[in-house]
């Protein structure tokens, strides 16, 4: 009844081009930033920052890369932690070799780093495709995680294996090391990823986009009509890596702080990103920040739930957990492959004929 | 009509053109012109090779021997993304729509090599792509008036029935402002009706904007009203060219057609 598009009318394309074209979508949008910005930062404090929030908007990121590649350009990648790892050491190498680098420089740098590693490892696939892709990255996720680990100047010969953030300043608030604040970390990389959610989102919806989303649903008439494929993946790879680059920055420099390459960037990060955006939306940014939402938030509520409500043993309830995330993703798979992302779009159809149902 | 329309100067030839898979034989010494601005229709049995001379003639499929002359230029064989960044569109025997994106969006897909703006400029979306991004969605928008789908342009393709498949695929290709415009059995599985709209959207098309049709179609009263010009192909050869009332008196296109032999008259 009131969320509906009537009297709302385009009077001309720029305006049906727009982000949000109806009313209740902007003001539902505006209402998540405010709240977001405004209400949040109060609340965040080492636990919420740690535990949730610089999870969920980091994850988001990486999501956001691999939905570029994957839900948009249909080449499947199981070399998410790899790519991970190469934003997070080019972060460390860069952070450390140069100290008056900016620190935003610095994960932009990452993220461009990644992108030619990932262009690298992408170029197999202009020859294969699905599983035998899927292999080939997950061949890069081992490679790029065994070398970081065997190559001490990575890690500038630290004797423990491991690489630590320096603290760094952005307008002179501290956003890395040990005494950063967490409101301080929490908002930036807010900021951070929403912008670079939205401009992912301006890619998807021009030229770029429509060409990636050509090629993965039909290669062959996308090459015929003048879309070269070559130049399609290779873009996709190149930003969907400088997004996971970035994130992998991010994680390691705001987030973790410290990070031991085999521990922080396994396969397990791969799957887990790669089951967000398959519970989220595959081709949807949305869909991104719902499935990171999902499998960052899920573990803990359930945890609350199962371990501190119920009292089931720690253990009992992990193997729930993971059992329902299982089942959930063969839900998704089967029923829905637009995730939480179609979900609710279809919760909105009905809202919109609500309270008549037809 | 036929009689009184004048032709220029042929946009494409085509020269004893042969084409093998393995030991499989498709084209076979092929020859014909196409002339600015005509219907040409090409015609034949099921297997005769009419889809594979539509891919040779847009690099799909790459001739062993034989030559194409575009536009005055002479070449071994042609490359798709040359084909059609200069000015070839086609559509499909069997519908090659992107599932996945809405009407509008595969309509647009049809403006990608005329888009200039790059990566960084799109992901701003910014002044300069913006600009040029609405103004293809304008050009986009006259193709949907022309073809009637205003209905469907946020409808996601899969869900279209298939006549309605169809003219978004001539809308994708039309939206490329085609010189040459290749459409491989548009009106196939279609009722009365749509095959009516499908040709008048076919003439339309070459009346307003002067577009050369290279056109497959099985349904002769189709080939018959709508062509300036039919090949008919055979086992992968040419046997008959000419004016759509000259092929259908030629002897060799009707045993073809019944599937007699010679000895059989
Ligand atoms: N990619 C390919 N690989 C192998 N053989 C092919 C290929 N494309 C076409 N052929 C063969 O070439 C011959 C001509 O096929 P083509 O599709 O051009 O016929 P057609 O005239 O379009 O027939 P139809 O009316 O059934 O569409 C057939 O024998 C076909 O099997
Ligand atoms: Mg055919």
């Amino acid at each position: 009844m009131f969320y509906r598009e009537a009297g709302q009318f385009k009077t001309d394309y720029a305006s049906d081009q727009a982000l949000f074209p109806i009313a209740q979508d902007r003001w539902f949008v505006l209402a998540v930033l405010f709240v977001a910005v405004a209400v949040v930062p109060f609340f965040v404090d080492d636990y919420w920052a740690n535990a949730i929030t610089l999870p969920f908007l980091i994850y988001a990121l990486a999501a956001i890369g691999l939905n570029l590649l994957t839900g948009y350009c249909g080449q499947v990648s199981l070399g998410t932690g790899g790519f991970m790892a190469v934003g997070a050491f080019s972060t460390f190498k860069l952070t450390t070799a140069f100290p008056e680098l900016n620190f935003i420089v610095v994960i932009l740098l990452s993220g461009a780093i990644t992108a030619g590693v990932g262009v690298l490892f992408g170029i197999p696939s202009l020859r294969i495709k699905g599983f035998y892709l899927a292999v080939a990255t997950l061949a890069a996720q081992f490679f790029l995680v065994w070398l970081f680990n065997k190559v001490d100047w990575f890690l500038n010969y630290s004797p423990t294996g491991q690489i630590s953030m320096p603290p760094r300043e952005i307008f002179g608030i501290l956003i890395t090391g040990p005494r950063a604040a967490p409101e301080a970390k929490y908002l930036f990389c807010l900021i951070f990823i929403g912008i670079f959610a939205l401009l992912a989102k301006n890619l998807v919806r021009g030229r770029v986009g429509r060409s990636w989303m050509a090629i993965r649903d039909m290669d062959i008439a996308a090459e015929l009509i003048g879309i070269r494929p070559l130049e399609a993946k290779l873009t996709a790879f190149a930003v969907s890596s400088f997004y996971v680059g970035m994130a992998g920055s991010l994680y390691f420099g705001v987030w973790l702080g410290a990070a031991e390459p085999i521990e922080a960037f396994g396969i397990e990060q791969s799957f887990l990103v790669l089951f967000m955006i398959i519970v989220g939306g595959l081709g949807s940014i949305l869909g991104s920040f719902l499935g990171a939402a999902f499998i960052t938030l899920m573990p803990i509520l359930m945890k609350n739930f199962m371990v501190d409500g119920l009292q089931l043993a720690v253990v009992t309830a992990k193997h729930i957990e993971i059992t329902m995330l299982g089942v959930l993703i063969i839900f998704f798979l089967i029923v829905e492959p637009h995730g939480f992302a179609r979900l609710w779009q279809i919760a909105k159809e009905k809202l919109r004929l609500w309270p008549f149902p037809h | 009509m036929e009689g009184d329309r004048k032709f220029g100067d042929p946009i494409l030839e085509v020269q004893d053109i042969n084409l093998s898979f393995g030991g499989v034989t498709a084209l076979e010494g092929v020859s014909f012109d196409i002339l600015n601005g005509e219907v040409r229709a090409i015609i034949g049995p099921n297997g005769a090779g009419k889809s594979s001379m539509l891919n040779v003639i847009n690099g799909f499929y790459h001739p062993q021997q034989g030559q194409i002359t575009y536009k005055g230029k002479t070449r071994r064989q042609m490359r798709p993304h040359h084909a059609a960044s200069s000015g070839i569109a086609r559509t499909f025997q069997n519908i090659a729509l992107f599932k996945g994106m809405s009407t509008l969006d595969n309509i647009m897909t049809g403006r990608n090599t005329k888009m200039r703006k790059n990566l960084l400029w799109q992901a701003l979306y910014l002044g300069p792509a913006k600009r040029e991004e609405l103004e293809h969605r304008d050009f986009v928008e006259h193709v949907i008036d022309f073809l009637e789908i205003q209905a469907i342009r946020k409808t996601p393709v899969g869900k279209l029935p298939y006549g309605m498949q169809k003219r978004v695929e001539l809308g994708r290709a039309l939206a490329a402002e085609p010189e040459l415009l290749l459409l491989d059995e548009p009106m196939a599985g279609m009722n009365l009706e749509e095959k009516e709209d499908m040709c008048r959207f076919v003439l339309d098309v070459n009346d307003q904007f002067g577009t050369t049709i290279a056109l497959i179609e099985h349904d002769m009263g189709v080939v018959m009203d709508i062509s300036d010009r039919v090949v008919v192909l055979d086992y992968g050869k040419k046997i008959a060219d000419g004016t759509p009332e000259e092929v259908r008196a030629d002897q060799r296109v009707i045993e073809a057609y019944l599937g007699v032999t010679r000895d059989d008259n």
